[in-house]
């Protein structure tokens, strides 16, 4: 019988002996079939099966629920009684792999591109499967995310990865599955009005008050007729001269690509609605600080919202001090179609399911908080075909936790597998720790 | 012709100016006495005395006598004002009139750009560029009759004007607004010596902050009185010589904020100096701080424009605080008078000045007494400046100054029309010397002879023409000239539609509005169209009539309507008018009154003691007195205060061990060593983060320099006081900190154009260390041997650490640099008390343990520069099982309210128990702080600073319910959302009010919406959560806009 039984001691995975990042290596493919058994198995839509198994075959989840027979052959089974078992989380949008150190290291940095219009731009190029940072969110129960460029107006397009790869190609998920756009703000910047002052002031940012919102204005017409070009360049094969940034467009127009349209502001909310009803595109928004103030507007339009970092300050000096843990609330109650993020610079992200925690604390049940950072980041991106859930047919992106993980302290991830493939959670950190643990002979 | 008029004017420009004696005259000499009679005036001697029809003389540009039944000269210029008001033309004390402002050097300053670690002044001067006592505005003052008109108009005769530039700016001159050569309106050549907080135009690094400017403003007064004795390694330095000469002077000090008002004052009395201080508008924020001042203060009246906030997007962004300031700030000056603060009027701060009387008449409506508030323009200035024997009331004696007023000077409807300077004439509106308002018998001459009308003047475009109907006719008066037209025969309409009717059309008989569209329609009339000149009461001209037969005609005056008194029936509207409360903090979610020390009993909840009986469940804790009083089973609520503690959990407050909240600024990064420098200077008891760091069940923070540079500056522990004022936010009794900092950000690594400044590397790093301490050394022995050694204040903070009574909080994140650091302290025999971030301490912790210090790191950040590429979660986990003291501390104004759930991650990261967990947010910052004798664990006899939590107070779901600090509390979840509505309905009615100016006020009257910026003071060091209207500002950015 060659049947394989792994018992869960999370910490015999973690004190492998110490290696260097560079020989953590993605996992192989897994042919055959796998069990997770006697789990509490949160399905991502909702749903909770206590003392519930998952059955993959070949990558694929076949089966879900209790009472499933585990067979005497040649699986392998991984008992999860007293766990918890979730659809692997989905960071929706990050610099993940482009961005490597934030700060002080230019070179390490493949985010932001030079222009306005950079439709043709592709962040999936420059995608670092060997990124340190990436190892480490696994760690964090996040097995996908969604790569997206930075600067100009239009930054590019985003793709989804998931994290256990060789490369890019490897990597890829869903090869750009949306172009970015920044909206103009309609906010007067600050130190626009004054100049002078203590100490320093700000040199060159005095000089006569412009009217923000004109200014706003001004620069989305350019980005309509952007558009507008470009839909009519698109209308005809045989250009003599080839335009690369119109051409980009074209998902856009064939509704292969979202639009994701990054701002806080509800002017710059509303103006994203002319982009649907002028040139039909799917609309995302991603930031949405004051989404709460429009959210029937946004569900009214069909427009979902990828929710920036919810551990922010308050928007502004008067706001309920609880805004931002509150506002993914406001979204549910209007059925608008959203996901959680982590933007945080200084954690990387890896605090993913504690932004939903803390929308579970704020309104949210704790499943819906939990949709907010796996099916609803599936559909946003487009993938809730093959990932976002726990429901037969899907990819097997699977993790398994201590306990409930939008809480920080019960929420050890001891496994993951991606597309059935049990990845390892090791990493620099870990690597790290056990190196330290042995120095002073800690257990 | 062209050439004839040059010449004719020019000579009437050289008539105006005195012959100065040594200079030559250029033609016949034509010296005049300048004897003129003021007659039948009312007579505003000082603020107290009015003379009723009395009588002014003055002679040479002197007084020479006034009263009631005063002999006139023979030789006097008699002019008679009666209806006339005469008072002593206004002081303005804070100006810079006649000063050519000064320019930052081209380049200027660059926080990105090389350091400027020396003065650019050339010359025997001090090391600080911005300290320039030197400068002696008399030597820079040229007259500029423009601006000087500009002023006068308002009322001016008299300024103190100064250089506005720098940190002490040296002296102030008395002038005079005469348009006459310098040397004669000269009144005083050093009158003032001058202060800010601010750099102005120097382009050196240091010093880059308020707490900088204040630590130089210390140390120059400590240098300047050591340089008394001529030190010999000094050589000369004329600032420092400046510095002294100027003492004897009035001192005054541009603080231009409530709280810089405070702080400015704190300096003055370690010196035993009192400033006349330079307020900022909103000293009603916190009268009572300000009042302890006992400072004389120089208000300015540039009151805030209402907004357009008729967008509600736009009027979100815009916080209740500064609506309420904008309906509050006219409040000012009434309130400085009304706690007995005595004060003097500017027009510095406005943006047009021509607002000035507009905005005083503002700030009389609102309570300011118009006693007061002419004093604050004369007297007050007068004495201050020593001045009073020459300027600022009319006396016998006293420079002729004084303005001629068509009625009391404050009423809206008063014109200014005459302002003397030295006793001659500037005229400002001389068309309305004579009222033109008033019943007229006009006569007109025509071909069948006199007929007589009386004329009813309104005003200057207004008239009725009486006959046998009231007429209202084209008038024009513009002082000189004057137009009528009007047709004497009615109309056909049996009351004459007068005005603005039109011809045939409809609405019959209606009075027009206005009275200056013709007459209405009818009959053919005869039309008189006459013009004439105004020679004040009596008026005389040509015209025409509808027949085209000329005549002459004229007008006298029979009786005037005088300006009505002033103004109490506008001040009981005021008086009645709604206005926002005066909240502590003046935000949103200040309070109207502040909370009381309470005796509570939380009953039957789960205790986490932090001491040796662990976790208690089901038991009561007594507060009593700001401090616990018992904490055991069915305790007796003996008339606390009760509450039910019921499936919930009581905790220490949580202490943050690194915090950058509730200060005006962070970072002094003009040079490497600045121990000199205080947070505790400039507290800022209004962060809004105050209040919602104590949501997250933070009662103390420790507020540190940031990390620009190796040897920062002197550190506060505050308690959240929400609401307090700047010195009752500090935690009393504690020990003093100071930060230092290792690593990427002392070494300037993001500098843009290069560093330039010593260290470049860790290297360097470690011998900065080693450099202070060894002057430390020298520097205690030199002071003991000779104890008139040269005070320095920075290596004054070195020797407190070297005798421990300084304790160290190093910023740190790499074994190398640590280790370093560690050898220096050792050297020197000094302990690193705490190291901060210390990401990878987990590498070091058994040296870290050896040397004694504690440990206060971020639960799970790494990645975000390079020196934190080994930073690991298991960090705190690992230095806590070596027997480190662990805290783990925000460094975020927004990570802060959280961190109870941070705590929470150490249980994951690592396996530490939950409650040493949460031991690292409130015990072991208060060992690393030397304050666990008062706070940090829950103990009968330590302060009463508690966390109610909703449940276990580590987890995500965990919520504080109230936040307590001293027995008072300062956070309830409940109230909390009481507040959010009190806030809602003030900022509606506030939009309401600004929405009613702009649709009321004319074009002009509102400015665009200003966002209220929330500005976040950070160390430097990484990003933070912000929100949309947060503003981040690093080393020597600019709190001001």
């Amino acid at each position: 019988m060659k049947r394989l039984f792994y018992t869960i001691s999370s910490l015999v995975l973690l004190c492998a002996s110490a290696q260097a990042q560079e020989s953590v290596y993605p996992a192989k493919e897994y042919k055959g079939k796998l069990y997770i058994t006697n789990g509490t198995v949160h399905v991502g839509n909702g749903t909770v099966l206590e003392n519930a198994t998952v059955e993959v075959n070949n990558g694929k989840i076949v089966k879900v629920g209790s009472g499933i027979a585990v067979p005497a052959d040649d699986v392998k089974v991984f008992d999860a009684k007293g766990k918890h078992v979730y659809p692997g989380l989905i960071l929706p949008n990050s610099d993940l792999g482009l961005t490597e150190i934030g700060s002080g290291v230019r070179a390490s940095n493949d985010n932001v591109e030079i222009g306005d219009f950079n439709t043709n731009v592709r962040s999936i190029t420059a995608y670092n499967a060997d990124s340190r940072v990436i190892n480490i969110l696994k760690g964090n129960g996040i097995l996908l995310s969604s790569v997206a460029p930075e600067g100009g107006i239009i930054s590019g397009s985003s793709s989804v990865v998931q994290l256990d790869a060789w490369n890019w190609e490897d990597a890829a998920y869903k090869m750009d599955a949306g172009i970015h756009l920044t909206m103009p703000s309609f906010i007067q910047r600050f130190g626009r009005r004054g100049g002078g002052g203590f100490p320093g002031g700000f040199p060159g940012l005095g000089g006569a008050p412009v009217d923000p919102a004109k200014q706003a204005l001004d620069r989305v017409e350019a980005i309509k007729n952007f558009f507008r070009e470009a839909k009519a360049y698109l209308q005809e094969s045989n250009h003599a001269n080839t335009n690369l940034k119109l051409e980009a467009a074209k998902g856009l127009f064939d509704k292969k690509q979202k639009l994701f349209v990054h701002g806080d502001q509800v002017k710059q909310m509303l103006i994203a609605v002319d982009f649907v009803k002028e040139f039909g595109f799917d609309v995302v928004i991603v930031g949405g600080s004051e989404s709460y103030q429009i959210a029937d507007l946004l569900k009214a339009n069909n427009i979902a919202v990828i929710l920036g970092e919810e551990h922010s300050l308050p928007a502004t000096e008067d706001d309920d001090i609880d805004q931002p843990f509150k506002t993914p609330a406001a979204l549910q109650k209007a059925g608008v179609l959203f996901a959680l993020n982590d933007n945080s610079a200084n954690t990387r992200y890896r605090n993913l399911s504690y932004n939903a925690g803390t929308a579970a604390t704020y309104g949210l049940t704790k499943e819906e908080a939990l949709s907010a950072i796996t099916l609803n980041a599936a559909k946003i991106l487009g993938v809730d075909d093959r990932t976002g859930s726990l429901e037969v047919g899907k990819d097997a992106n699977i993790i398994v936790s201590e306990g409930d993980i939008l809480d920080m302290k019960s929420s050890t991830i001891i496994m993951a597998f991606i597309q059935g493939r049990k990845v390892s959670l090791e990493n620099k950190q870990t690597q790290l720790y056990d190196r330290y643990k042995t120095k002073y002979g800690i257990k | 012709m062209r050439k004839l008029k040059l010449l004719f004017s020019g000579l009437l420009f050289a008539s105006l100016l005195q012959a100065q004696e040594s200079f030559p005259v250029n033609g016949v000499a034509d010296k005049r006495d300048g004897c003129y009679a003021f007659t039948n005036a009312t007579i505003v001697k000082d603020a107290q005395t009015t003379i009723a029809n009395a009588t002014l003389v003055i002679r040479d540009g002197k007084i020479l006598a006034l009263g009631a039944g005063v002999a006139i000269p023979k030789d006097a210029t008699v002019i008679d004002c009666k209806n006339k008001f005469i008072y002593p033309s206004f002081i303005d004390i804070y100006s810079d009139y006649g000063i050519t402002a000064p320019q930052r050097a081209q380049g200027g300053f660059n926080f990105g750009g090389p350091a400027q670690l020396t003065s650019n002044t050339k010359g025997a001067y001090g090391w600080n560029q911005a300290v320039h006592p030197e400068v002696d505005a008399v030597r820079q003052f040229v007259v500029d009759d423009s601006k000087a008109k500009g002023l006068r108009d308002l009322g001016f005769g008299t300024v103190l004007t100064h250089v506005k530039d720098g940190i002490a700016r040296g002296t102030g001159a008395v002038v005079s607004l005469a348009n006459e050569k310098e040397n004669l309106v000269i009144i005083k050549e050093k009158a003032s010596a001058h202060y800010s907080l601010s750099k102005g135009t120097s382009s050196q690094s240091y010093p880059g902050s308020i707490m900088g400017s204040i630590a130089l403003l210390r140390q120059t007064y400590m240098d300047a009185q050591w340089y008394k004795n001529k030190p010999a390694k000094e050589g000369v330095n004329l600032s420092l010589q400046a510095w002294n000469d100027n003492q004897g002077l009035p001192q005054f000090f541009d603080a231009d904020d409530k709280w810089n008002d405070v702080r400015a004052d704190r300096i003055g009395d370690e010196f035993g100096v009192q400033y006349i201080i330079k307020g900022g508008g909103n000293e009603y924020q916190r009268i009572k701080e300000i009042a302890a001042t006992k400072a004389t203060y120089v208000i300015g009246l540039n009151f805030p424009q209402a907004m357009d906030v008729e967008d509600p997007n736009d009027a979100r962004a815009v916080s209740l605080g500064d609506m309420k300031h904008w309906e509050l700030a006219p409040t000012n000056p009434a309130a400085l008078e009304k706690a007995n603060i005595p004060f003097c009027l500017t027009v510095s701060d406005l943006r047009d000045q021509k607002s000035f009387l507009t905005n005083l008449r503002k700030a009389i409506e609102m309570g300011l007494t118009e006693t007061k508030a002419l004093e604050a323009l004369t007297k007050t200035p007068a004495t201050l400046l020593g001045v009073y024997d020459k300027v600022g009331s009319l006396e016998t004696g006293k420079q002729a100054n004084f303005i001629i007023t068509s009625g009391p000077v404050f009423a809206a409807t008063t014109n200014i029309l005459h302002n003397w300077v030295a006793g001659e004439k500037y005229g400002i509106k001389e068309d309305a010397w004579s009222e033109v308002k008033g019943n007229y018998t006009l006569t007109i001459n025509t071909v069948a002879g006199p007929v007589k009308y009386a004329l009813d003047v309104k005003n200057a475009s207004t008239a009725n023409v009486i006959g046998k109907d009231t007429l209202t006719g084209k008038f024009t008066h513009d002082g000189k000239m004057v137009k009528l037209s009007f047709s004497p025969i009615a109309a056909r309409r049996p009351q004459a539609p007068v005005g603005g009717g039109t011809p045939g059309g409809p609405g019959a008989g209606g009075f027009g509005g206005g009275g200056r569209g013709g007459f209405g329609g009818g009959a053919a009339a005869t039309q008189y169209r006459l013009s004439g000149v105004s020679n004040g009461n009596y008026w005389s001209g040509t015209g025409e009539d509808t027949a085209g037969n000329k005549l002459t005609w004229s007008a006298k005056l029979d009786s005037v309507y005088l300006a009505a008194n002033t103004d109490s029936t506008q001040r009981r509207r005021a008086g009645n008018q709604r206005l926002a409360k005066v909240t502590y903090p003046f935000d949103g979610y200040g309070w109207e009154e502040a909370p009381k020390q309470e005796s509570i009993l939380i009953k039957n909840a789960t205790v986490w003691t932090n001491e040796k009986e662990g976790k208690l469940e089901n038991t009561d804790v007594l507060l009593k007195d700001g401090k616990i009083a018992k904490v055991g089973k069915g305790i007796s609520a003996d008339g606390a205060k009760v509450i039910d503690g019921t499936g919930k959990h009581v905790t220490a407050g949580i202490i943050d061990e690194h915090s950058h909240i509730a200060a005006a600024s962070i970072n002094e990064g003009g040079q490497s060593v600045t121990s000199e420098v205080r947070i505790a200077d400039n507290l800022n008891p209004e962060d809004i983060n105050i209040y919602r760091q104590l949501s997250g069940g933070v009662t103390s923070s420790h507020i540190l320099h940031g990390s620009a540079n190796t040897i920062g500056g002197q550190t506060q522990l505050i308690k959240l006081r929400w609401g307090a004022n700047d010195e009752d936010l500090k935690f009393k009794g504690s020990d003093g900190f100071i930060k230092f900092a290792l690593g990427e950000n002392v070494k300037r690594t993001t500098a843009t154009q290069g560093n330039n400044r010593f260290p470049d590397t860790r290297m360097g790093v470690a011998e900065v260390l080693n450099d202070a301490f060894a002057r430390a050394k020298d520097y205690e022995k030199a002071i003991k041997l000779d104890p008139k050694t040269r005070r320095d204040l920075e290596l004054d903070a070195l020797v407190e650490i070297l005798n421990k009574k300084r304790f160290i909080t190093c910023h740190s994140y790499v074994q190398s640099e640590i280790t370093a650091a560690l050898r220096v302290g050792d050297k020197y025999g000094f302990t690193f008390n705490t190291f901060t971030h210390i990401l990878e301490g987990y590498k070091v912790a058994d040296k870290m343990k050896a040397h004694g210090s504690s440990a206060s790191t971020f639960s799970d950040w790494f990645y975000y520069k390079v020196e934190v590429t080994d930073a690991i979660a298991y960090n705190a986990a690992i230095m806590q099982k070596v027997g480190l003291n662990v805290c783990i501390n925000s460094d975020d104004a927004e990570m802060a309210r959280r961190l109870n759930q941070e705590a929470g991650k150490i249980v994951r990261y690592g396996g530490v128990s939950e409650e040493e967990a949460l031991k690292m947010v409130t015990l072991n910052p208060a060992k690393a702080l030397h304050v666990d004798n008062k706070v940090g664990s829950i103990k009968v006899g330590k302060d009463a600073d508690v966390v109610v939590w909703s449940e276990n107070p580590l987890s995500i779901y965990a919520k504080s319910e109230k936040t307590i600090v001293d027995g008072i509390v300062y956070w309830d979840r409940e109230k909390d959302l009481e507040q959010r509505k009190k806030i809602q309905a003030e900022r509606f009615r506030l939009t309401q009010k600004m929405i009613g100016e702009k649709r009321t006020g004319g074009p002009g009257a509102v400015r665009p919406a200003e966002p209220s910026w929330q500005i976040l003071l950070s160390c430097g060091d990484h990003e933070h959560e912000d929100g949309l209207y947060t503003v981040e500002l690093h080393e020597g950015e600019s709190k001001d806009k």
